[in-house]
């Protein structure tokens, strides 16, 4: 992942799964998202390095939209927009900033 | 539900859509399983339970990478993000610490109750489907797989004491099956379903490649650390000097790190491998001993249990000789105990001097 990807200029929730082993990074995430609504934007925070292919593919599998990963040594700080799968009709790519 | 009847099939106007929910691990007779019902027009989903127990190459990740090691991924979001269905990740770690400290159908070769876990997980799942409105159930067993869950004479029992009986369809194996339900009412064509058995896996490579399924993980290696000699070793050894059959998560997830050496059985050493085992173990120093090299790199240790001071002496010495220090005659030894720190002047412990009773 790129390390110039840029944080959302608005955040509304953070969940903090450092030092946790998969799959509860995204455990963590889906609990969060469930009283969330749509359009919110989730942060994750991880030292899992899988973050890097599950963030993505969990957005694939549950129609989220997948914003990006900033990587910082070892802390991982992902963003997802809550059901919002490629709103704007454009590539969700992994290092797009919003 | 009705008890099903192995001969009786009659058709009934399938529902639209019909929906099935699945058992995903990722693998690539479950994968196989799913996209065979997908490809009769049938809207799947899928769950894959958290169990606390369950290897992903993420566990390997506790380590510094290999150079050229592929990252690691969670290969049940990974193979429903490929199959584009939905997946639902279930956390049942805290139901399931009774499965494996007491299964009803004992233990495989190891600490694995197979048996009782996959009726858990279908029963978990038989509870979803109901809840959720799907039709019926499906997992991507084979006949003959597996020697403890996946035999003529378990899946019955799989069927019964989950309570999904008749509504439990492995479109894998079904031709050697009796009829499920959805079957009998025509919902899915059982000429479009699979009779496989057995260990091997040709059959299924065969049909990933008509199916254009190329994506998907090694069969080597077993999904549960429960079936590792090394891991259940660790587990029983936990057991043996608390007393008692029981564990915290926090219990299973140190077992997976570090060199694991008991000393005496009052106390215990996790001793990290490499800089991200020690992160990884510095996120357990709660309510343990941590002992580490004071300006020389080294590993970063915990100690669990009631060591007195001698002991900590021992596991200062043991924790030197792991690290760059270990030739130096003395080295400063940091001990952190509840946020209170003292220096210990050790020398590093010969390695004739380790006795091999203590690697656990």
């Amino acid at each position: 992942m790129s390390e110039e990807v840029a944080a959302p200029s608005r955040i509304d929730r953070t969940v903090d799964a450092r030092r946790l082993l998969c799959p509860m990074p995204i455990l963590k995430a889906e609990a969060a998202m469930r009283d969330m609504r749509d359009g919110e934007i989730l942060e994750v925070r991880a030292t899992d390095p899988g973050l890097n292919n599950d963030l993505p593919a969990w957005c694939r599998s549950q129609g989220h939209r997948f914003l990006g990963i900033h990587r910082q040594g070892r802390d991982l700080t992902g963003w997802v927009a809550k059901g919002l799968k490629d709103p704007f009709g454009l590539d969700a790519r992994a290092t797009s900033p919003i | 539900m009705n008890t099903p009847d192995e001969t009786l099939t009659w058709t009934e106007p399938r529902p639209e859509p019909l929906r099935a929910l699945g058992l995903l691990s990722g693998g690539l007779d479950s994968t196989l399983a799913a996209r065979l019902l997908m490809d009769q027009g049938i809207e799947v989903e899928c769950v894959n339970f958290h169990t606390g127990f369950c290897i992903q190459s993420h566990t390997g990740a506790l380590r510094n990478p290999k150079p050229g090691a592929a990252p690691p991924r969670h290969d049940a979001l990974h193979a429903a993000g490929n199959l584009g269905i939905r997946l639902h990740l279930v956390d049942i770690a805290e139901d399931y610490v009774r499965i494996v400290t007491d299964p009803k159908h004992g233990y495989g070769k190891n600490l694995n109750p197979c048996l009782d876990c996959k009726i858990f997980m279908v029963q978990k799942a038989f509870e979803m489907m109901q809840s959720m409105g799907f039709h019926f159930l499906f997992t991507g067993e084979v006949l003959g797989q597996r020697p403890m869950s996946q035999r003529r004479d378990t899946f019955p029992v799989i069927d019964r004491e989950s309570g999904s009986a008749g509504w439990l369809l492995r479109p894998l194996t079904a031709l050697r099956m009796p009829l499920t339900e959805p079957e009998k009412r025509g919902w899915v064509d059982r000429s479009r379903l699979m009779g496989f058995s057995g260990r091997n896996r040709k059959p299924q490579m065969a049909l990933a490649k008509q199916l254009g399924i190329a994506d998907y993980p090694s069969p080597a290696g077993g999904c549960c650390f429960l079936t590792d000699e090394n891991y259940a070793r660790k587990l029983r050894d936990l057991w043996t000097y608390r007393g008692e059959r029981a564990y915290a998560m926090e219990d299973i997830l140190l077992l997976k790190a570090g060199r694991h050496l008991r000393p005496a059985p009052h106390y215990k050493l996790v001793i990290g491998r490499d800089d991200s085992e020690n992160h990884f173990l510095s996120g357990f120093v709660a309510g343990r001993i941590l002992i580490k090299a004071r300006d020389i790199p080294g590993p970063l240790t915990l100690v669990e249990g009631t060591p007195g001071a001698e002991d900590l002496i021992l596991a200062c010495r043991l924790a030197a000789r792991f690290g760059k220090a270990r030739e130096l005659p003395e080295v400063a030894m940091v001990v952190e105990s509840q946020g209170v720190q003292e220096i210990h002047q050790v020398t590093p412990l010969p390695a004739h001097e380790i006795d091999e009773a203590w690697y656990v």
